[in-house]
């Protein structure tokens, strides 16, 4: 079948990659693809808007930032315990939010995720506005220096391979399908007798967990943590991100967190290219201008695109084929 | 399935960006500070042009190597300002890098700048920590720090009779190691700190955090911020009366900020500072031609950022070479002597000792135009200003 | 005299700053309560409008040389206009499907919006002078209060309590409460429901516009102003009650005030405040504290 082709030629591609373009890009692309696929799993999969993603994903890379640098602990450790707190974070959060549903459920998760930014701007071991900085990248397993950008590389591609992979089991495996059940029609799922709030919770947690895996893995790849990542301001980019992608689709939130992530870093550049192309000066202050193109993209996708690029191109696709 | 090969078909095409360019026949220097937020005005786009006038007089090229500028915002976020000096390092072959305000941002680009064994000039922040406890090698603090500030205007202060004081502080780096060094000398000198108040950066509104320090009934209200912070908590603290009751303390002043705020208000205010415009002959030279291109006379900072590129650019010019370890060691043996100071020095510990001047604002009637805003009351010796190496923990200079 | 260790002139001068705040709290939630109230729809871009009647009052001062009394009129109705377009044009649409696309499209909008004005002012703030009568302070005895926060006060309870007497207490009200619930039969009475919307939607913007008017002079005009503030607000709004006028205004000058006092003890604490009040609420009273679960 087609499937497995598909897969060879994007591990081609992925293993090539850091030859060409700054490896340090490519693994920020990377981790903000898996914090995009762990939110779709939420508002995609479970129906569940949350608003407050950033929490995880900038909680887990404190914790994290704060293990390694701090705590002197080794890279494995610094991960495992961003992702727990993440998912800890997680529990807590949907426990108290499970119990409304729709924009109150989404009001509610944003408020804890500003008690969470308050925490991390108060807390004296995340340096509040300077943020958490000199995150060391240590060795993995204590034998491979991940120093060196190529190896951490592979090593983030890896374990963010892994973290894809698991979100498409889940999906596929029979807690996905009550799951998408409770999403299309939650009274019937209840009358089913399935225990709704748990599968919720639980879809929560791990939704947490796996963006707390993003986070912690950032944290590392970058070398700090600032307040940026836990401002409700990430939330809503990450938000963006599934959208523009294709909400519900599997591979469109890596597609959304790619775009978005090359338009906030590359859009200078990108500028600079065109107006030396067309001999247009204003396309140089293309660079200034990434919320506005931001902005015009979000209430592009709303109005126009709602099923997100990979959504409307695979309704197009199977629109030919009828 | 499709749909995953569209996906991954189009993020592969995504994020394939340019070529890394690898410089190696350039002197490349990059600026990276605050082009558009509360500290634009005072480094900022001037402090950019300033470094462009170090680059034209030093001929556009040494020994036949071009130099180039490159500048970027980073919007007082640092991290931001790490991810930039990171790929600039790493992508586009910055020689050495140019740190401009914020102490925060400052902070983050010194320690890439260590990592990636590359020079950085920190010019517009204030935090002393840059040569004291995260001393690096790589790195050379230019044009002021926080214990200066301290020593100079919080001493004056307390000796005039202000003993009780209350702070309102920049809650970051910068604020936080102000408010630490000025209470340190404000206590040395028989003081007592009552109290402080933290306040975010670019605060919109600060009426709640003056009024707290209203209520602490202090002498002294020691302002432990600047640029756009300092004249809107001026300005607040005016609307609501403070004056008549507390004595202001801005413990980092720029002429830019009295210009701002008119002389009315700043008249009689205490300020310590580095370099003046008025100063003497060279400086108002170079001032003349950067009133010519900016139309506003020159802050501190932005006559650093002219001074420390020269420097720089003399010192590579020297060796014949951009290598980090040894322009660091040409640095620190080579004295300052220029239109910025007359006996400049950079110590060990990267620090940039020279003399520092307090000033005090002139009334209306003591001014003879715009831009003539500052009397000399006394010279404060480098030795005297900075931290002293009994006082410092840097490992590299014990 | 000290309450708790508290000086009594530092506890009644924060409670009144807070009361200032909770003005500009209690018009901006009761804009996006009229416009969720009566239109089901998640205004978003609320921040960002306040942000944009600042501004109009920045540049026609500044640029076009009127005065403050001008703009207090004319800046609600720009932003008034610019909401009606918005609603016409893009918003409309979407009535029919999820609350999701309305919040994410305001969302969008806010973004588009900050930029817009960012690339024009950067970020650093742009002050608007205290227009001359009401300049000068009065002198309480326990703090000196500026007279134009004594206006602010004053001049958004005057509206806040006409657009709560308007909709709850006239027939326009009334009329406008029964065509979203039900915009059919309304329409049978004659009433031109579409753009009886597009009018509340224009006149809860112009609320926010008149918000940033009034805000200007005392708060840094940048175009981020809206962004710190609309998290706030709808937190505001959510504990009021999300339909509910009469909460909406209640709740932002309580939270004002509360916020006030979190100042005297816990300075830091005052940011957060509204949030963990949020919590407790929605866990106490699902739809609010005078909200009706719809």
């Amino acid at each position: 079948m087609r499937k497995p082709i598909v897969i060879a030629v994007a591990l081609v591609l992925a293993l090539a990659a850091p030859f060409v373009g700054y490896p340090v890009f490519l693994m920020k692309l990377l981790c903000f693809g898996l914090f995009a696929c762990a939110f779709n799993l939420l508002i995609g999969y479970a129906g569940l808007l949350c608003f407050g993603h950033a929490a995880f994903f900038g909680g887990a890379g404190y914790v994290a930032g704060y293990a390694l640098a701090t705590l002197g602990l080794p890279f494995e450790a610094g991960i495992l315990l961003g992702v727990l707190a993440a998912a800890l974070l997680g529990l807590v959060m949907g426990a108290v939010a499970i119990r409304r549903q729709g924009i109150y459920f989404a009001m509610i998760t944003l408020a804890l995720a500003q008690m969470v930014y308050f925490a991390a701007l108060r807390a004296p071991f995340t340096h509040g506005e300077d943020g958490l900085q000199g995150i060391p990248r240590g060795r993995l397993f204590g034998l491979l220096d991940l120093g060196n950008d190529l190896s951490l590389y592979y090593v983030v591609l890896a374990i963010t391979a892994a973290g894809f992979a698991l979100i498409v089991r889940t999906v596929h495996s029979p807690f996905g399908q009550v799951l998408r059940a409770i999403k299309e029609n939650e009274p019937r799922a209840i009358s089913l007798g399935y225990e709704v709030d748990r599968y919720k919770l639980l879809a929560f947690v791990l939704s947490a967990a796996l963006a707390g895996l993003a986070g912690a893995l950032k944290a590392v790849v970058l070398g700090f943590e600032t307040l940026t990542d836990v401002h409700w301001t990430m939330s809503g980019l990450v938000i963006l991100m599934t959208l523009v992608g294709g909400m519900g689709t599997l591979a469109g939130p890596i597609l959304g967190a790619f775009l978005v992530v090359a338009l906030e870093n590359k859009l200078g550049d990108l500028g600079n290219f065109l107006a030396e192309a067309t001999h247009v000066e204003w396309f140089a202050s293309l660079g200034e201008s990434v919320g506005i193109v931001t902005g015009l993209i979000f209430v592009a996708c709303v109005m126009l695109f709602r099923r997100g690029i990979v959504g409307e191109l695979a309704a197009a696709y199977s629109r030919r084929r009828t | 399935m499709k749909r995953t090969a569209i996906a991954i078909a189009a993020a592969a095409a995504l994020s394939m960006p340019a070529q890394a360019q690898v410089s190696g026949d350039t002197v490349k220097i990059g600026m990276i500070t605050d082009l558009s937020g509360v500290y634009a005005d005072i480094d900022g786009n001037g402090g950019a042009e300033a470094v462009r006038m170090a680059i034209a007089d030093m001929g556009g090229a040494i020994n036949g190597k071009k130099i180039q500028f490159i500048v970027a915002d980073h919007q007082n976020k640092p991290d931001i300002a790490a991810s930039r000096a990171r790929e600039w390092f790493d992508q586009q072959g910055v020689d050495m890098l140019i740190g401009g305000t914020n102490s925060g941002a400052s902070l983050a680009m010194a320690k890439v700048a260590r990592e990636k064994k590359k020079v950085f000039i920190a010019i517009g922040s204030g935090t002393a920590q840059l040569t004291n406890e995260q001393c690096s090698p790589y790195t050379v603090h230019y044009a002021y720090d926080t214990v200066a500030l301290a020593r100079g205007t919080g001493a004056t202060m307390v000796k005039q009779g202000g003993k009780s004081w209350y702070f309102l502080t920049a809650d970051y780096a910068f604020g936080q190691s102000l408010e630490k060094d000025t209470t340190d000398v404000v206590k040395a000198n028989g003081g007592t700190v009552l109290g402080s108040v933290r306040h975010p950066l670019s605060a919109s509104d600060f009426s709640s955090f003056l009024l707290q320090a209203q209520g602490s009934k202090a002498q002294v209200l020691g302002l432990a911020n600047a640029g756009g912070d300092f004249i809107n908590a001026v300005k607040a603290a005016n609307e609501f009366g403070l004056t008549k009751k507390m004595k202001v303390a801005g413990l980092l002043v720029f002429i830019n900020d009295i210009h701002t705020l008119g002389l009315n208000t700043t008249q009689g205010l205490y300020l310590t500072d580095g370099w003046y415009w008025d100063q003497n002959d060279a400086s108002r030279a170079w001032a003349k031609r950067y009133f010519a291109k900016m139309k506003k006379q020159p802050s501190l900072l932005q006559a650093a950022d002219y001074s420390a590129t020269t420097n720089y650019l003399n010192a590579v010019k020297a060796l014949g070479t951009d290598d980090a370890d040894k322009v660091m060691a040409q640095l620190k043996k080579t004295k300052i002597n220029d239109m910025f100071t007359k006996n400049g020095e950079i110590r060990p510990d990267g620090r940039m000792v020279y003399d520092m001047v307090l000033m005090q604002v002139k009334t209306p009637k003591e001014s003879k135009g715009p831009w003539d805003y500052y009397k000399v009351v006394a010279t404060i010796p480098g030795a005297q200003a900075y931290t002293t190496k009994a006082e410092t923990k840097c490992p590299l200079w014990k | 005299m000290d309450l708790f260790g508290v000086p009594l002139p530092a506890l009644m001068s924060q409670l009144l700053l807070g009361l200032v705040n909770g003005s500009f709290y209690a018009m901006l939630s009761l804009g996006l309560a009229v416009i969720f109230g009566l239109l089901n729809v998640i205004n978003f871009s609320h921040g960002a409008l306040y942000m944009m009647g600042a501004f109009a009052a920045f540049i026609g001062v500044t640029g076009f040389g009127l005065n403050y009394w001008m703009m207090l009129v004319l800046a609600p109705l720009a932003v008034g206009m610019f909401g009606i377009l918005v609603e016409r044009a893009m918003l409309r649409r979407l009535y029919k499907l999820d609350h999701l696309y309305g919040l994410l499209l305001t969302f969008g909008i806010t973004l588009l919006l900050e930029g817009l004005f960012r690339s024009f002012y950067g970020v650093s703030g742009q002050t608007l002078d205290v227009p001359e009568q009401l300049s000068g302070a009065t002198d309480l005895g326990f703090m000196i209060l500026p007279n134009y926060r004594a206006w602010v006060v004053a001049a958004s309870l005057t509206v806040c309590l006409a657009t709560w007497f308007t909709i709850e207490k006239t027939r326009l009200g009334a009329t406008l409460r029964a065509g979203t619930e039900n915009a059919r039969l309304v329409e049978a009475f004659g009433v031109n429901v579409p753009r009886m919307v597009t009018l509340t939607y224009g006149f809860g913007v112009a609320l926010a516009g008149l918000a940033g008017v009034l805000a200007a002079p005392v708060i840094n005009v940048t175009p981020l102003m809206g962004s710190n503030l609309i998290i706030v607000v709808f937190a505001v709004v959510v504990i009021g009650g999300m339909g509910s006028i009469l909460g909406a205004i209640v709740t932002g000058l309580a939270l004002g005030v509360i916020e006030g006092l979190t100042r005297v003890w816990y300075p830091e604490a005052s940011e957060v405040v509204v949030f963990v009040v949020m919590v407790a609420v929605l866990l106490l009273r699902p739809a609010g504290l005078f909200g009706k679960e719809r």
